[in-house]
């Protein structure tokens, strides 16, 4: 299956090569009144690559994705994407420049059908304006036409087909998070962040999800940043792994590094089956 | 039987996306719209116009502008009456400050005016939401009435307080004033009611539909999704508030004819087309219809029936039609919450299997 992003519109693309720095978080504190939610944690995320944030509840993990896409302002620290450093945004700014997101539990628009739901995700692509949409036949119709094909095309990824005029609220859990998976990857995404993409599913379900963001991975070479709990998953999925506790950072590297990382034991992971 | 789709296949996305997908639903549509267009005007009668056919479809057309603020963008609106006010007032000092100037035009400009207050009054939702907000506009409506009552200027300044709406033409044709002719003013409302309707229909399947519905679904993952929620309210104010100020602009000029604020546009209208509204169907363009269709024809046909066959007393009958009315809204809400839309969409997905279950 080889499958590219349409046209239409103009998607997230940059000139960054595989590898480089998509992302640079420095010295990020981020407190709710005594909380301290995250306490100067710096990381980064390069393009091309699947990077795990994981650790205990509480941890942090959510808030940093929060940051990372705006809905958060973090008092202290800075946030560098794609070469350009942003202190406070709104998060459809951020959508704007390329990030998108699902999460932990569902946030479809329930009154919308599944293709509405998607669409929606590509709502940062279409220009056209309040005037043309009134008319209708036209540039308005057009541009919709041109971006349900590309809708089409992650409803046909996804093994969606038979649900596009579904209500998203009528689907069962498994489906929903895949229909906010292709809401996310609508946006043409340079950096897609999953918060527990994989919470709740059966054993079937996760490995589909897993199949969906490898090739998401492989096939469109969106970068993404993913949270989850299930550390099979974590660890054959990501090429990098950021482990957070109380919000300080306590390991960082590959997987293998990861799971030998003695904080990292202490903290979350337990004593290794393997040992 | 009557109504398949088995046969009727999409070859494009453009096939699929249209408003009525299934030809016989087509042709009923058309069929319908050209009788409306074609015959009632020969046939209709003062009566009729005044009774049954202004007031349903300017009630119509305000159901449309609430219907886009509160059901397809979740912004609940108290201030109907008020805006509905906006439209009525702008449209006479635009009818006695331009004499020239020809009706469908001062409509139309009326709408804008009322876009602009309603844009205005729609500042507050960037802050607060649901009943908080209900209350808010709650204030555009008592606010918006004191002040049409208090400032002269806006009655330019009559004697009585009242507003009378001067002869006024479409092609030549007087659309306004004493000595309209019914088929002219239901002509009117009617092309603006279809326009409009269609118009409707537009903003809400597009690009900025699907923004005001996920700002109402879910207003966090909307923003985050690349929805600004700036945006999406004060369009759906402003487009909602243009809406409403035609209907209060056809409601003064080519309905009633001569108002008095407080009469006319009280909190009983606000209420009234939110009943309509909600009883129609929230999100749903046949729902602003049906809801005023029947909160319009059903007061009317209880009264002829109560009156007119049975012959009671004529304060007797409209007690007992305040009861049946109220009755039925709470009939329709237990069994259909979403209103008569939904029950139109599940009779129309039983017919699609009939006579098989499924």
């Amino acid at each position: 299956m080889n499958m590219h992003y349409s046209s239409a519109g103009g998607a997230h693309r940059d000139n960054l090569a595989k590898g480089e720095t998509l992302l640079q978080v420095d010295n990020i504190s981020l407190s709710f009144g005594g909380v301290k939610a995250i306490q100067d944690v710096s990381f980064d995320i390069k393009k091309g690559e699947i990077r795990a944030i994981i650790g205990p509840n509480g941890a942090g993990k959510t808030s940093m994705l929060n940051v990372i896409n705006g809905f958060y302002h973090p008092q202290e620290g800075t946030i560098t994407f794609r070469g350009k450093e942003r202190r406070r945004m709104r998060p459809h700014v951020a959508a704007q420049q390329g990030i998108s997101r699902t999460f932990q539990n569902i946030a479809l628009f329930k009154g919308m059908s599944v293709l509405d739901n998607i669409m929606t995700g590509r709502m940062t692509l279409q220009k056209r304006n309040m005037l043309w949409h009134a008319l209708w036949h036209g540039p308005a119709q057009m541009e919709e036409l041109e971006h349900r094909a590309a809708v089409e095309k992650i409803i046909d990824f996804l093994e969606i087909e038979a649900i596009r005029k579904t209500p998203s609220g009528r689907l069962p859990y498994g489906l929903q998070k895949r229909v906010e998976l292709g809401r996310a990857l609508a946006a043409e995404p340079a950096l897609l962040l999953l918060d527990e993409p994989m919470a709740g599913m059966n054993l079937e379900e996760k490995e589909d999800m897993s199949r969906f963001i490898l090739d998401v991975n492989h096939q469109f070479g969106t970068t993404i940043a993913l949270i989850e709990h299930d550390m099979g998953v974590v660890m054959d999925l990501s090429d990098r792994v950021m482990v957070l506790d109380y919000g300080r950072k306590i390991g960082d590297g590959t997987p293998d590094d990861v799971r030998k990382n003695r904080d990292v034991i202490d903290a979350y992971l337990g004593v290794s089956h393997d040992d | 039987m009557f109504y398949r789709e088995a046969g009727d296949f999409k070859t494009s996305y453009a096939a699929d996306q249209q408003t009525f997908p299934i030809k016989s639903e087509r042709w009923l549509f058309w069929a319908f719209i050209a009788i409306a267009f074609l015959v009632v005007p020969f046939f209709i009668n003062d009566y009729w116009n005044k009774a049954v056919l202004m007031p349903l479809l300017i009630y119509a057309m305000a159901a449309l502008g609430l219907n886009i603020l509160t059901g397809y963008c979740g912004q609940v609106s108290l201030g109907t009456g008020g805006f509905m006010a906006v439209g009525a007032y702008a449209c006479y000092k635009l009818m006695t400050a331009f004499p020239g100037m020809d009706m469908f035009s001062v409509v139309i400009l009326s709408g804008f005016i009322t876009a602009g207050v309603g844009l205005l009054f729609g500042i507050p939702s960037l802050r607060i939401k649901g009943f908080y907000l209900a209350v808010a506009t709650l204030a555009a409506q008592f606010f918006l009435v004191w002040m049409f009552n208090k400032f002269a200027w806006f009655y330019n300044y009559s004697a009585s307080g009242q507003i009378t709406a001067p002869e006024r033409t479409v092609f030549g044709i007087a659309v306004t004033g004493p000595s309209t002719t019914p088929w002219a003013t239901y002509l009117f409302a009617l092309t603006f009611v279809f326009v409009f309707g269609w118009v409707a229909r537009n903003l809400t399947r597009g690009r900025l539909g699907r923004s005001w519905m996920a700002i109402r679904d879910m207003d966090i993952a909307a923003e985050i999704i690349g929805v600004s929620p700036l945006r999406a309210k004060l369009s759906a104010f402003g487009v909602s508030s243009f809406y409403i100020g035609m209907a209060g602009a056809m409601f003064f000029a080519n309905y009633l004819g001569a108002i008095e604020v407080t009469e006319a546009f009280g909190i009983e209208k606000s209420f009234l087309v939110l009943f309509m509204v909600i009883i129609g169907g929230l999100g749903s363009i046949l729902g602003s219809f049906l809801g005023a269709v029947f909160l319009v024809l059903l007061p009317v046909l209880l009264k002829n029936i109560m009156v007119g066959y049975l012959g009671w007393a004529t304060d007797l009958a409209a007690h007992v039609q305040i009861m049946l009315i109220g009755g039925l809204i709470v009939f329709f809400l237990i069994a259909e919450p979403h209103g008569l839309a939904q029950l139109w969409r599940v009779t129309k997905e039983k017919l699609r299997l009939w006579p098989f279950p499924y």
